[in-house]
């Protein structure tokens, strides 16, 4: 580089010396403005410079043409093609990256089995389970004669490992199904938020007193100095989420409803009333209140859950759409409507909770458009004794009622639970 | 080695006691005498001074693995022509590669039938080439 160091150089044309590297290794392609001044300050032509770039263009293009088999005398034309048409070629090669990227997820994934060791160890211990439950099985029920103390024996062994099995079985499925140990938690951008929300237990002192200004700047702050660092997906989910925060907060402060709650019960109706808010911002509100320990599931239009605070006894399955018997779907496309129902998951717990959920419109109403709604549902731990509930799943593929109208798949549980 | 009696004998090594019973009833019933070991670790002893007829192995023990263990009998030119079944939860097609390079003489994947299981046993102790 004609004795100028990358850095002088980078300071020179106003760049940072990390994008100067990336240009140098012809990982960023640069045309126009900078392209000249680079060109200037180091006293070359600047077709000079683009060489290189297309040179790598070129490689991956032809590399391209090989392995879709494309051969003859227009594979050996990628440079007039990259020449003609950059911004084609630049398409071609970013695709044909993004599908070796892919293929290597789906590679991953059909390997898992080699690759996650919890999942390998629960199948093992199922499958030894399983094949010390039918030996022993065969024997009873095929040795004609048996001694008693035999007999007494193996159907001790029976019982102890049909309980392992149901025990390896329903661990399994909730490590499939649900959060399994925090290294595993956050890798879908809702379970990024849920842990960024988490790890400030789902309230924000600089947003209860911030006022609208203030707030963005706060919000982008509390964003900033989360680690890890939130991924494009989850920062833009949580960005919604804590401006939600923000305006709930302006409408009704915690601390002023922790105080009301001192002398009145949690009726989210009742509270709206009191405060003139919507039911919905009340779900919000109560929500974020550590002490009640309550869980709250927030969905748009299209039945996606957006945002959710995941509560003991409730699970909000890691795949796949949630049970369609859930009141947040119920109240979905019917705004001001609130349903109150207690009702217990079907499963693996007994945890009951009173919920509460409802539908508001999310975006100023514009004409002749759709009004996009979403919708909330707090869930409030119950006692364990009332009955009559309103039995919902988690998801169809790890839910044990088998004669349920809403099933869209069968249950990988049959008859296990 | 037979025993005074005519009887076969067979080492089975494996951790998951039920299944070691179950095994273990089988076999005997078949005219087996068995002699069973939970500990992957001391297994090569136990089999290098019990010299049997056969070998059940399970892949995943405590001490020392299944894999580990068949490539130190396969090691000692005595144990070379041993007759060893192994027997494993892990039947990705990985394992079986590897039991056989190292010189397995026939692999199941759990779960089985007894069935399979006796048949395996009886058509490897009437030879001790892979089966």
């Amino acid at each position: 580089m004609a004795g100028l160091k990358q850095a002088d150089l980078a300071k020179t044309i106003g760049i940072s010396a990390s994008y100067l590297n990336l240009i140098e290794h012809n990982r960023r392609r640069i045309g126009g403005k900078l392209l000249l001044e680079i060109a200037a300050s180091l006293g070359v032509e600047p077709n000079a410079l683009t060489e290189g770039a297309e040179a790598t263009l070129i490689a991956a293009m032809r590399e391209a043409a090989d392995e879709a088999g494309l051969s003859g005398p227009e594979a050996l034309r990628a440079d007039e093609f990259a020449g003609r048409f950059p911004g084609w070629a630049d398409v071609l090669v970013g695709t044909r990256r993004r599908v070796a990227a892919l293929e290597r997820t789906v590679e991953a994934l059909s390997d898992r089995l080699s690759h996650d060791p919890h999942l390998a160890a629960s199948m093992h211990e199922l499958l030894s389970t399983a094949a010390a439950v039918r030996s022993t099985a065969a024997i009873l029920a095929e040795t004609k004669t048996l001694q008693a103390e035999w007999r007494d024996r193996f159907h001790a062994n029976i019982n102890e490992d049909s309980r392992r099995l149901s025990d390896s079985a329903e661990a399994l499925v909730a490590y499939l199904d649900a959060d399994a140990g925090a290294a595993d938690a956050a890798n879908s951008p809702q379970e990024e938020v849920e842990a960024f929300l988490a790890a400030h237990d789902f309230s924000f002192e600089t947003l209860e007193t911030a006022d609208k200004a203030r707030a963005t700047e706060q919000i982008a702050a509390l964003l900033a100095a989360h680690q890890p660092e939130l991924s494009l997906s989850a920062a833009h989910i949580a960005q919604g989420v804590l401006a939600q925060v923000a305006r709930d907060a302006a409408l009704l402060p915690l601390a002023t409803l922790r105080k009301t709650l001192e002398s009145v019960s949690p009726d989210p109706l009742a509270l709206a009333s009191r405060y003139g808010v919507a039911p919905a911002v009340i779900l919000r509100r109560l929500a974020a209140l550590p002490e009640l320990e309550a869980g709250i599931v927030v969905c748009d239009r299209s039945g996606t859950v957006l945002f959710r605070k995941s509560v003991e006894g409730f699970t909000v399955p890691r795949h796949g759409a949630c049970c369609p018997l859930w009141p947040l779907f119920g109240v979905l496309g019917q705004p001001g409507l609130v349903v109150r129902e207690t009702l217990s998951q079907l499963g693996r717990t007994q945890a009951r909770f009173v919920t509460f959920a409802t539908c508001e419109v999310a975006t100023p109403a514009t004409y002749n458009a759709p009004a996009l709604s979403q919708a909330v549902m707090l869930l409030l731990p119950a006692p364990l004794t009332a009955k009559d509930d309103l039995a919902v799943g988690s998801t169809c593929r790890v839910c044990p009622q088998s004669a349920c109208t809403a099933r869209r798949e069968v249950s990988i549980l049959g008859g296990m639970v | 080695m037979s025993d005074d009696h005519g009887a076969k004998h067979v080492v089975l090594v494996e951790d998951e006691l039920n299944i070691a019973e179950a095994i273990r009833f089988l076999l005997s019933n078949d005219g087996w005498r068995v002699q069973t070991i939970a500990n992957g670790g001391s297994a090569v002893e136990v089999i290098r001074n019990a010299a049997p007829d056969l070998v059940m192995l399970d892949v995943n023990l405590p001490g020392k693995s299944g894999f580990e263990i068949l490539e130190e009998l396969r090691a000692d030119p005595a144990f070379a022509d041993l007759p060893i079944l192994m027997l494993t939860a892990r039947g990705q097609s990985r394992d079986r590669e590897m039991a056989e390079k190292a010189g397995v003489s026939r692999f199941m994947t759990k779960p089985f039938s007894n069935s399979e299981m006796l048949d395996a046993v009886r058509a490897l102790s009437g030879t001790s080439d892979t089966v």
